[in-house]
């Protein structure tokens, strides 16, 4: 679940509260977003991919809360990471999508099982 | 009172005060749209291509919701030589369930229509430097697919959940109404000349990836329209995720070595048989995986291949790679699975005049057979059903014309009980149908006494629901839904007394030729099972025969 929007990185544009599926981040009167509805939080990541100030720690943790620090969550190295990894805005070209590669690796592994299945025992 | 227009390409947006005095928004459209993920993007570009002015509202922000966005389908993607083949394999494994002539459908149309996406989607180039069109990345893709609404002249309205259908005099769909979350919850009304509901199919609030909102209301909205629902009791479909994540990415577990809490490996190779097996077990204890065995240059790319598969472990400190991790299934209900709103043609008409379904909120037995239709063959079937029904809106909504009527709110529970208001614990009826829709023993490995026990449990929930909820409507409302689709999922499970693709009976394990046939459900107090193409009271009795 979204635990963290880093107060020092946040550039106030609103992204996340727009782009989150489940409206769990609100506008403040003043200063960055409120995580209003954590309880609702789907853990996706995708207010992470559109923040461009990389200012969003969303833990894996779909069923507790996780307690992080903004101190933590900057010294981990991760804030950013489904950004740059994604090729999105600055990071274009750099990371090329190869989603395509999905199918080969089904295709591999069923290759790879075949044999197994037929000596009735796993490859290792 | 009269407020000016803020929708493009000629939409008219009037403010207008209703009776209880609150501000509602009140406005036209052509084709109005509901749900904004796969089916109702594609749906929304192709009637608008069409001429129509769209309105597309979603639960929450087109682009991001729904299982799309968070994932990375593939689509049945067969070149013309190869279809026959690919057909004559999938109506074989659909076990009786499938149409040949759908599926050459969703595979033209797709084959057609997806590679149009080129410019707002960059569609990956392999290693030998052609174009795949077939795999995309969910976040990339649904972006584009906002974007190309939006050029389109789609008026998009984000985080506006649609609580309710709106039914003309002759009970044809005249539009919508829902609640616009992020303008302090203002009611607002859709008036328009044909309606696509998109709004996904279920997993029953189980964690897999961006399901949470997916409650299954276009289900409950296109009952309460009169529509029935086929095969809702294929609902048994699973995905590994490390446990406590909602990672259901299951690419890399196709090299996935298993052990349980001793270290034993455990004897669960990569096939059909895997899911059976690894929820049996997780029935004995905890499961452990690592993915040492995925080949090297694959471990390389994993985080430009699926960018999100990598965040769980390297926040938690894990190396996938070398260390053993805990893993669990969640349950994918009706997304992976099957069930949905019985549509007699590709272009998702339904038995409701004016009312059309596309995607998941669809059942998808006809293009998948009664095994999961998960990734490929959903996807092709979410493109090519909004698609249609957008076109076939257009058409529709052309011939209605713009004549003002008088509509009817359909929706009942979540929204008017029957009996009268009282506080509900809503959260303690949800966990009662996930109680009922995710544990292995009720849903995977099916029997009368569970599933018997199943109907009763929920029969209770809905009429706490119909009965007395009110108050917070949007969240009422979600939860009708999923009782309701649990309702007739366990229902219909209970007449299909046999074991045919994803529905398994323990008590009768064996396909029965005499249940080769779809199973279509209705009915809200009263559930009604019927076999498809048969008179109900018929069917009923070739029902209990059967059982």
């Amino acid at each position: 679940m979204i635990e963290l929007i880093l107060a020092d990185r946040c550039t106030e544009c609103g992204a996340c509260v727009e782009v989150c599926p489940t409206n769990v981040i609100a506008r403040a009167v003043a200063g960055p977003p409120l995580l209003a509805r954590v309880e609702d939080c789907q853990t996706c990541f995708l207010c992470e991919l559109y923040c461009r100030a990389d200012a969003i720690y969303v833990a894996p943790d779909c069923d507790r809360r996780v307690a992080i620090t903004p101190e933590q969550a900057v010294a981990s190295g991760r804030l950013g990471q489904y950004r740059k990894h994604s090729g999105w805005d600055e990071w274009a070209g750099q990371y090329p999508n190869e989603q395509w590669l999905m199918e080969t690796v089904f295709r591999r592994a069923g290759e790879a099982a075949r044999p197994a299945e037929a000596d009735d025992k796993r490859t290792t | 009172m009269h407020s000016s227009a803020d929708g493009p390409s000629g939409v008219t947006v009037t403010v207008i005060v209703s009776d209880a005095s609150s501000l509602a928004l009140s406005l036209t459209a052509d084709v109005l749209v509901i749900g904004g993920g796969m089916a109702g993007a594609w749906a929304a570009v192709s009637a608008a291509r069409a001429g129509a002015r769209v309105i597309l509202a979603d639960k929450g922000y087109c682009g991001t919701s729904g299982v799309t966005a968070a994932a990375g389908p593939g689509h049945w993607w067969v070149p013309p030589h190869a279809r026959e083949q690919a057909v004559a394999q999938r109506v074989a494994a659909g076990l009786g369930l499938g149409e040949a002539a759908w599926m050459h459908a969703i595979i033209e149309e797709t084959w057609r229509s997806l590679p149009t996406l080129a410019g707002r989607y960059a569609f990956g180039i392999d290693d030998e430097g052609r174009t795949n069109y077939r795999a995309v990345r969910g976040p990339e893709y649904m972006r584009a697919l906002r974007a190309f609404a939006r050029d389109h002249g789609v008026t998009i309205l984000d985080h506006s959940p649609v609580l309710e259908l709106l039914a003309r005099s002759d009970g044809s769909i005249g539009g919508a109404r829902g609640l616009r979350r992020q303008d302090g919850d203002r009611v607002y009304q859709i008036a328009a000349g044909a309606t696509v509901l998109a709004a996904g199919g279920t997993s029953f609030l189980s964690h897999l990836l961006g399901s949470r909102t997916n409650t299954g209301d276009g289900y409950l909205m296109a009952a309460e329209a009169g529509a029935d629902l086929s095969g809702m009791e294929f609902t048994a479909a699973y995905t590994i995720a490390p446990a406590h994540s909602t990672m259901t990415r299951s690419m890399a577990y196709s090299f996935a070595t298993y052990y349980d809490s001793d270290g034993r490996e455990l004897d669960l190779p990569f096939g059909p048989q895997q899911t059976m097996g690894l929820a049996k077990a997780l029935q004995a204890g905890p499961v452990f995986c690592s993915l040492h065995r995925l080949p090297d240059d694959i471990k390389a790319r994993l985080h430009t291949i699926s960018p999100n598969v990598p965040l769980v472990f390297d926040r938690w400190g894990i190396d996938p790679f070398g260390d053993r991790f805990e893993v669990t299934l969640h349950n994918d209900g009706t997304i992976r699975g099957l069930g949905g709103v019985r549509v007699d043609d590709v272009d998702g008409r339904t038995a409701v005049p004016g009312l059309f379904v596309a995607g998941d909120n669809a059942s998808r037995e006809k293009v998948a057979g009664a095994i999961s239709g998960g990734g490929n063959v959903n996807s092709a079937w979410a493109l090519t059903s909004g698609i249609r029904a957008g076109q076939a809106a257009a058409q529709l909504a052309r011939a209605v014309g713009g004549s003002a009527a008088t509509l009817t709110p359909l929706g009942q529970a979540g929204l008017r009980p029957k009996v009268r208001t009282r506080a509900l614990d809503i959260d303690a009826i949800r966990a009662g149908v996930r109680d009922e829709m995710h544990p292995f023993e009720k849903v995977l490995f099916r029997k009368e006494s569970t599933l018997a026990a199943s109907q009763r449990a929920l029969d209770g929930l809905w009429r706490e629901i119909a009965d007395h909820a009110a108050g917070d409507l949007l969240r009422s409302r979600e939860t009708a839904a999923l009782v309701a689709s649990a309702r007739w999922s366990v229902a219909t499970a209970r007449q299909r007394t046999e074991s045919r693709g994803l529905h398994h009976r323990i008590d009768h394990p064996q396909l029965d030729p005499q249940l080769a046939v779809r199973l279509l459900s209705s009915g809200f107090d009263r559930i009604v099972v019927t076999a498809e193409g048969q008179r109900a009271s018929a069917a009923s009795r070739a029902l209990e025969a059967a059982s």
